[in-house]
């Protein structure tokens, strides 16, 4: 069994280290596919979780999906891996995307664990907010090609710390650049690693409410998360997104104000340790995975919470 | 210019899904409504056009049913419609999904193709980049911003630290995030106009697609068991009779958050 993980320009994310430590477990060779600016530390990362082999695309300023789509394409007809795994990043979705469609073979998303059996894969799934678990065996030949969810696994490290880098031309970087990068400053700390993390859904009713979520977060040092309604809404960007497609947190304490726990939301957040919610209507399916549920109005709630904690100073 | 728009028709999901015991697919209503967050693709292509000039045609694939979310899109402005709907296509994963509307799409020969960035029945989110591999085609994805140029498209690129500003000549795809655009509602003329607004349905020997490579066969992967995940046990509920917020401060506490 050949395993290749694939990560980013982020390099050694807690993602890419979690999947390596679980695929560590399966027999076989372990190698990486890094996309992104060469890096001695990344590299290193990479290899105490396991990799013994890192393959270096370096795809400057194109934008990576295509170029580095094409070079890992003729990388798969050298070297015959079995399985590619992939994380949930933007690019990591692009090139997954492109690949598979370029090798004509399946991708399955979203994966929350991987067994490897006889010589198969079987890929498993949560579904209808995670309540329901499914498994998918891949048919027919070989790369096959799954996205898995950000913190499936606990990362360990475990290997080499020197792997073996091997670069690998982009000779085909197609049409796309990129002509500018912006990093917006974020304060407090970061939504997938926060301890605390306070979400607000459409049950906040407008964005200016909406800032009590801000506030709230401000004061208890959390992060700030959001239902996809919000995002919709265009309250707050997708970056902020907790769920199925955006991000998943297992924080010690989630806060979910007017949010009602629809299937797609609770799937990125259900795993937190203990959870709170308020929400008006008391058949909110947030009610049936929160430790403490308060049925009422978040617009008298939320002020009073608030003075209350800056009471306390 | 011509612009591809893809949609999706999907189960109401304000209501809960259900799996068909036997094959384990979600079960699809006769009545479908359009996936909220192609509102947002239709809306950019609306805008376009009225800055110019576009032609604009909705692709779709999936059980037509009653045609409502199509008739949806078609009423906020969109002038016409390609779906597919064939009994081959049912247990179809993302890449016979991309290869049906690439098929679709190809003969179009659209200046640009504006798509969501995930279903929100599927949830795959691969779509986008296998359609755009498929066609040739560059795809700026995760679009928060767009805007179109002489030729070209130029986008904010949703990263994870911020943004990138990307560029690509024309044709190209890309998929826009929900929030890109604020999406218009139909007007009545709109509505009533929808209803004379042609809607093509091929069928796949029309696209030329073989049905050994969609629907179950096609999409090489197979549902091996389904089964509960673990329940997570709810706790107390309690009713806000003014003084509920004193439980979550208390909560706080008990984890030590204050």
């Amino acid at each position: 069994m050949q395993t290749w993980v694939f990560t980013d320009e982020a390099g050694a994310t807690s993602t890419a280290l979690e999947i390596l430590t679980k695929a560590r477990s399966f027999d076989g060779d372990l190698a990486v596919v890094y996309a992104g600016p060469a890096s001695d530390d990344t590299v290193a990362a990479l290899g105490s979780h396991g990799a013994s082999r890192v393959f270096h695309i370096d795809p400057g300023d194109a934008l990576p999906a295509a170029g580095v789509t094409a070079a890992l394409g003729d990388l798969v007809a050298e070297h015959g891996p079995d399985l590619l795994l992939f994380g949930q990043g933007y690019t990591d979705r692009d090139v997954a995307g492109r690949l598979s469609a370029r090798l004509d073979r399946p991708v399955l998303a979203g994966a929350v664990d991987i067994a490897v059996e006889g010589g198969g894969v079987r890929v498993m799934n949560e579904i209808l907010g995670g309540t329901t678990i499914v498994e998918t065996a891949f048919d027919g030949e070989g790369p096959w090609i799954a996205i898995v969810r950000p913190k499936s696994f606990a990362a360990e490290p475990g290997g080499e710390a020197a792997p073996e880098v091997v670069p690998v031309a982009m000779p085909e970087p197609g049409p796309a650049t990129i002509v500018e990068r912006h990093e917006e400053p974020a304060t407090g700390p970061k939504l997938e690693e926060a301890n605390i993390v306070v979400s607000g859904g459409r049950g906040m009713g407008t964005e200016e409410a909406f800032g009590g979520i801000e506030e709230l977060a401000g004061l208890l040092g959390a992060a700030v998360g959001a239902t996809r309604a919000v995002v919709d809404a265009g309250w707050v960007p997708y970056s902020l997104q907790v769920g199925q497609t955006g991000k998943t947190v297992k924080p010690g304490v989630y806060v979910a104000l007017g949010i009602s726990g629809a299937m797609q939301h609770a799937v990125g957040m259900k795993d937190a340790g203990t959870i709170i919610s308020v929400n008006k209507d008391e058949e909110a399916p947030i009610f049936g995975i929160s430790d403490l549920g308060i049925v009422g109005d978040v617009h008298k709630i939320l002020p009073q919470l608030l003075e209350a904690l800056k009471a306390r100073g | 210019m011509k612009i591809a728009v893809c949609v999706k028709q999907i189960p109401d999901p304000n209501t809960p899904y259900e799996l068909d015991a036997e094959t384990h697919f979600v079960v699809r209503p006769q009545e479908q409504v359009l996936d909220d967050t192609d509102r947002y693709g239709v809306e950019l292509a609306l805008q376009i056009a009225e800055a110019g000039d576009a032609e604009i045609v909705l692709v779709s694939m999936g059980p037509t049913g009653s045609l409502q979310g199509i008739r949806q899109a078609l009423a906020m402005g969109a002038d016409r419609a390609i779906v597919v709907d064939d009994a081959a296509l049912r247990g179809s994963g993302a890449l016979p999904t991309a290869k049906v509307l690439a098929a679709a799409i190809g003969p179009e020969g659209p200046d640009l193709v504006i798509t969501g960035t995930e279903s929100t029945d599927g949830y795959t989110g691969v779509v986008p980049q296998q359609l755009a591999e498929l066609l040739g085609l560059p795809a700026l994805t995760f679009a928060r911003k767009i805007e179109i140029g002489d030729g070209s498209l130029r986008i904010e690129r949703q990263t994870a630290d911020g943004y990138d500003v990307v560029e690509c000549p024309l044709p190209a795809v890309v998929s826009v995030t929900s929030g890109a655009v604020e999406p218009r509602y139909p007007t009545f003329k709109g509505i009533m106009a929808a209803k004379q607004k042609p809607i093509d349905q091929p069928s796949l020997g029309d696209l030329g697609v073989s049905p050994e490579s969609v629907g179950v066969g096609g999409s090489r992967q197979t549902i091996t068991g389904v089964r509960p995940a673990p329940a997570r046990e709810a706790g107390r509920l309690v009713t806000d009779e003014g003084e509920a917020y004193l439980e979550i401060v208390k909560i706080l506490e008990e984890t030590k958050v204050i």
